[in-house]
């Protein structure tokens, strides 16, 4: 039975973007995806927490897919998460709805791959920076999956650049929904990107599709 | 007789406009400050006006307590006086029986005559319901428990004084003449009839506010004549009063029953505020007259007698009520209120006084004595609340009581809603959803007939009243919002509560640019033109439809906004001036930048949001890093 992703969708001015409005495109009509696009449908903030956690209940996956903002998502995906897992929802001793979900991050950042070690400007690994990401995901029970990450987003100069991530994105999306992701791998990678096959491969193997 | 006339009201007026300030100033309160004007003026000091042989004035004067009670009663809703039964009843008839039985056993310790004592007895356990109701009233102290007691106990005292009446010539100890027809209409009638009469009056009362009240109200104030309203305002008082005094009950306790029967009805606030400087007034005259009526002479020759018999009395009647109210378990501090306030003799004395010595109940030389023992610890009751005041304990201790019980029908209103037209039915409906207690106020008595009907409170009266503002408590109103459709009557209305009012917010509507400038121009800082917010709700709507953003077009509609509020307050500077339409053709072009995402002042608030464009240039030179 194909799981269901919910794909989360978090931009403040999508209109600016080049980047996440394609990878978002390369996705949000694949059968099984539900895509919820948090500034458009809230542009108010006032979430709806019982849509919400329905849509959580009728999904086995879900995906925050964000730019990357002072490490960590726009705001309104924060403003999601305090309002909708709720206590006695996602966590405490009656809140069990989430237990056994997916939790995946798909991330574009500015910066380069390199300036998220130790040694680099931003002194941290991604993962560690995703940890409140993770330590949610605990709390709730969910398994949490390596990152799909982005790296030098506003770097890419075409779409041509950009398509090779789009259909990783979507090929992560596509093994998410028939299984076929190794989730014990994903798990413990540093990125998901580095347990998914290599762009090029999907490009010859001609699965992508032209997706906007 | 004319001039006497305007030279004695000139009088009264002159030494309350004095003493009155003076003594609030001190913080004796305006009580003190009356008796004490009276006091100078009366025969003994001054001699500028009559003692006790002008009984007219004071008769006159107990108008005012009539008048207070009606006000009293119109605070207090039936459900409310429901709850009071327990004090009313329970305290009030212990407090009476025991100050009396107590005078009694006194009085026959000391070897004096069983009746007389019994008499005096029952004389001495009133208090004084005009300067206990009016001190408490100044301080606020009505709402506490200890002012509640109080206030039920001199309710009992109210009603106690028709039997005391009716007893009293049981007790004549020398036969002289009978008194004369007090309830003169009732005369020859049996004890049933008369009963049956009371009953029919007090039921007139009642039906009378429940089912006439609106419609004759309604009709009145049709005419939209301020004064036709409070001429029936007076009409109806009086008219109670008079009724009451007919079938021999207490004008002030028949005047109390209207207004509670009032108390819910649309025109209570209209009616307080009609009411309110009558009863001021008069209530200040009773409290002048009884000031000159203390006998000074007697006082000096018998200072012995009449000051140990005032603090006698005083005395015992605040050890009788600190037993009652403990018997009733009450706190502490609500016991030394109760026991402080009630702890005078009152004005009922001054009449039962003067009946007993007709009657031949008392011999004069004891109602002469008692008379001045009366004013004296009347006019101590101020300084011993302003004592209680004092401690802080008390104070403190009281304020805490405050709240569950209390005497006013609902939370006083934090925002007055003046004007329930389009604007302010949405505004009132807003507040009241949140519950912000809210007072609205409307001229159109059909309109206030209508809210009334779905369950909201508003009142009918025309808020660029001064007296209607207090009587909707403009005083402990935190907000006033005024949506009247008329610009000049807003600016009118917030300029009366500004300069009377001035810790009131107001919030006014204005209909057109011009009528923004004009309030904002008059100072008004909280300006709100009607149309600004649907405009843009509708523009954020239409920028949707034709492909924008949801959240670019609400932050697009907050900047334009804000820029528009500012350039409003801008441009009020200039309106009427030459320059006005070139600051307005500047103004415009600048929101247009602004929005565009060229222009200088506001640039950061939409366009530059999330702008990806100046990282991207350093990220192609390679330079994006700390």
């Amino acid at each position: 039975m194909p799981k269901r992703v919910l794909i989360l969708f978090a931009h403040p001015a999508l209109e600016k973007s080049r980047v996440n409005r394609y990878l978002a495109g390369a996705v949000q009509n694949i059968p099984g995806v539900t895509f919820n696009d948090l500034y458009e449908v809230y542009p108010d903030f006032q979430i709806d927490v019982a849509r919400e956690q329905e849509l959580l209940l009728a999904h086995d996956v879900v995906v925050l897919q964000h730019p990357f903002y002072w490490y960590s998502s726009p705001a309104i995906l924060k403003e999601w998460q305090d309002l909708v897992l709720e206590h006695g929802f996602a966590y405490g001793t009656d809140g069990t709805a989430l237990r056994g979900k997916v939790l995946l991050n798909v991330i574009t950042t500015a910066g380069p791959q390199e300036a998220y070690r130790p040694e680099g400007y931003n002194r941290f690994t991604m993962r560690h920076l995703l940890s409140p990401f993770e330590q949610t995901a605990s709390l709730c029970g969910m398994r949490y999956l390596a990152p799909l990450t982005v790296h030098r987003a506003l770097s890419l100069a075409s779409l041509r650049d950009v398509e090779p991530h789009a259909l990783l994105y979507r090929r992560a999306i596509e093994s998410l929904i028939d299984g076929s992701l190794d989730l014990e791998a994903a798990t413990r990678a540093e990125r998901l990107n580095d347990v998914l096959p290599a762009p090029d491969a999907i490009v010859a193997s001609g699965t992508a599709t032209g997706a906007l | 007789m004319h001039s006497h006339f305007l030279f004695q009201a000139f009088v009264y007026l002159a030494a309350a406009a004095i003493a009155v300030p003076v003594a609030k100033r001190l913080g004796l309160g305006s009580v003190l400050g009356y008796l004490l004007a009276g006091a100078v003026i009366g025969p003994n000091v001054l001699g500028l006006v009559g003692g006790r042989t002008e009984g007219s004035v004071m008769h006159f004067a107990e108008f005012g307590v009539v008048m207070l009670l009606f006000l009293i009663g119109l605070e207090l809703k039936p459900s409310l006086l429901w709850r009071l039964r327990v004090p009313i009843l329970g305290m009030g008839s212990a407090q009476v029986l025991l100050t009396t039985g107590a005078v009694l056993a006194i009085g026959l310790l000391a070897g004096l005559p069983a009746r007389p004592s019994l008499a005096l007895g029952l004389i001495l356990a009133m208090s004084s319901t005009a300067i206990v109701l009016q001190s408490l009233q100044e301080r606020n102290w009505l709402k506490l428990r200890g002012g509640q007691a109080s206030f039920s106990v001199l309710l009992f005292q109210d009603l106690a004084v028709i039997p005391i009446i009716a007893l009293l010539p049981l007790l004549a100890t020398t036969k002289t003449s009978a008194v004369t027809g007090h309830s003169g209409l009732l005369e020859g009638l049996s004890a049933w009839g008369k009963t049956g009469v009371v009953l029919l009056a007090v039921g007139a009362v009642v039906a009378g506010g429940q089912l006439l009240a609106r419609p004759v109200f309604r009709f009145i104030a049709g005419a939209r004549l301020p004064e036709v309203f409070t001429a029936f305002a007076l009409m109806l008082v009086i008219g109670i009063a008079l009724l009451m005094q007919t079938v021999g009950l207490s004008p002030a306790l028949g005047a109390f029953l209207a207004g509670v029967v009032l108390a819910e009805s649309e025109y209570r606030h209209e009616l307080e505020g009609d009411i309110e400087p009558f009863k001021g007034l008069l209530l200040g005259l009773f409290f002048l007259s009884v000031g000159s009526a203390i006998d000074f002479p007697f006082i000096h020759d018998h200072l012995g007698l009449v000051v140990g018999g005032a603090l006698g009395v005083v005395v015992l009647k605040f050890l009788v009520l600190v037993t009652v109210s403990i018997v009733f378990r009450r706190q502490w501090s609500d016991t030394l209120l109760f026991g402080f306030a009630l702890a005078q003799v009152g004005e009922f004395a001054f009449v039962l006084l003067g009946l007993s010595e007709r009657l031949g109940v008392l011999p004069p030389d004891w109602t002469r004595a008692a008379m001045a023992v009366t004013a004296l610890s009347m006019t101590a009751t101020p300084p011993l609340l302003l004592l209680l005041h004092k401690l802080p304990r008390v104070r403190a201790g009281g304020d805490a009581d405050r709240a569950m019980d209390s005497i006013e029908p609902e939370v006083p209103g934090r925002v007055i809603l003046a004007g329930f037209g389009r604007m302010g039915n949405i505004i009132g409906r807003f507040l009241q959803a949140n519950g912000v207690p809210t007072t609205v106020l409307d001229v159109d008595a059909e309109l206030v007939d209508g809210v009334r009907k779905v369950g909201l409170k508003a009142w009918y009266g025309d808020a660029s009243r001064l007296d209607m503002l207090r009587a909707a408590g403009a005083d402990q109103a935190e907000v006033l919002i005024l949506t009247l459709s008329d610009t000049t009557k807003i600016r009118a209305i917030g300029e009366l509560a500004r300069k009377h009012f001035p810790h009131l917010k107001i919030l006014a509507r204005s209909r057109r640019r011009v009528d923004a400038y004009e309030l904002i121009n008059a100072g008004f800082e909280h300006v709100y033109r009607e149309t600004l917010g649907t405009s843009l709700d509708m523009g954020v709507d239409a920028l949707q439809l034709v492909g924008f953003r949801a959240y670019h077009a609400r932050r697009a509609a907050f900047a334009f906004r804000k820029h528009n509020e500012a350039s409003m307050r801008e441009l009020a500077s200039h309106w009427g001036g030459q320059n006005y339409f070139n600051v307005l053709r500047a103004k415009i072009e600048e929101a247009e930048s602004i929005l565009r995402g060229g222009g200088a002042v506001l640039k950061d608030q939409v366009d530059a949001a999330w702008d990806n464009e100046p990282l991207r240039e350093e990220a192609a030179k390679g330079t994006l890093r700390r």
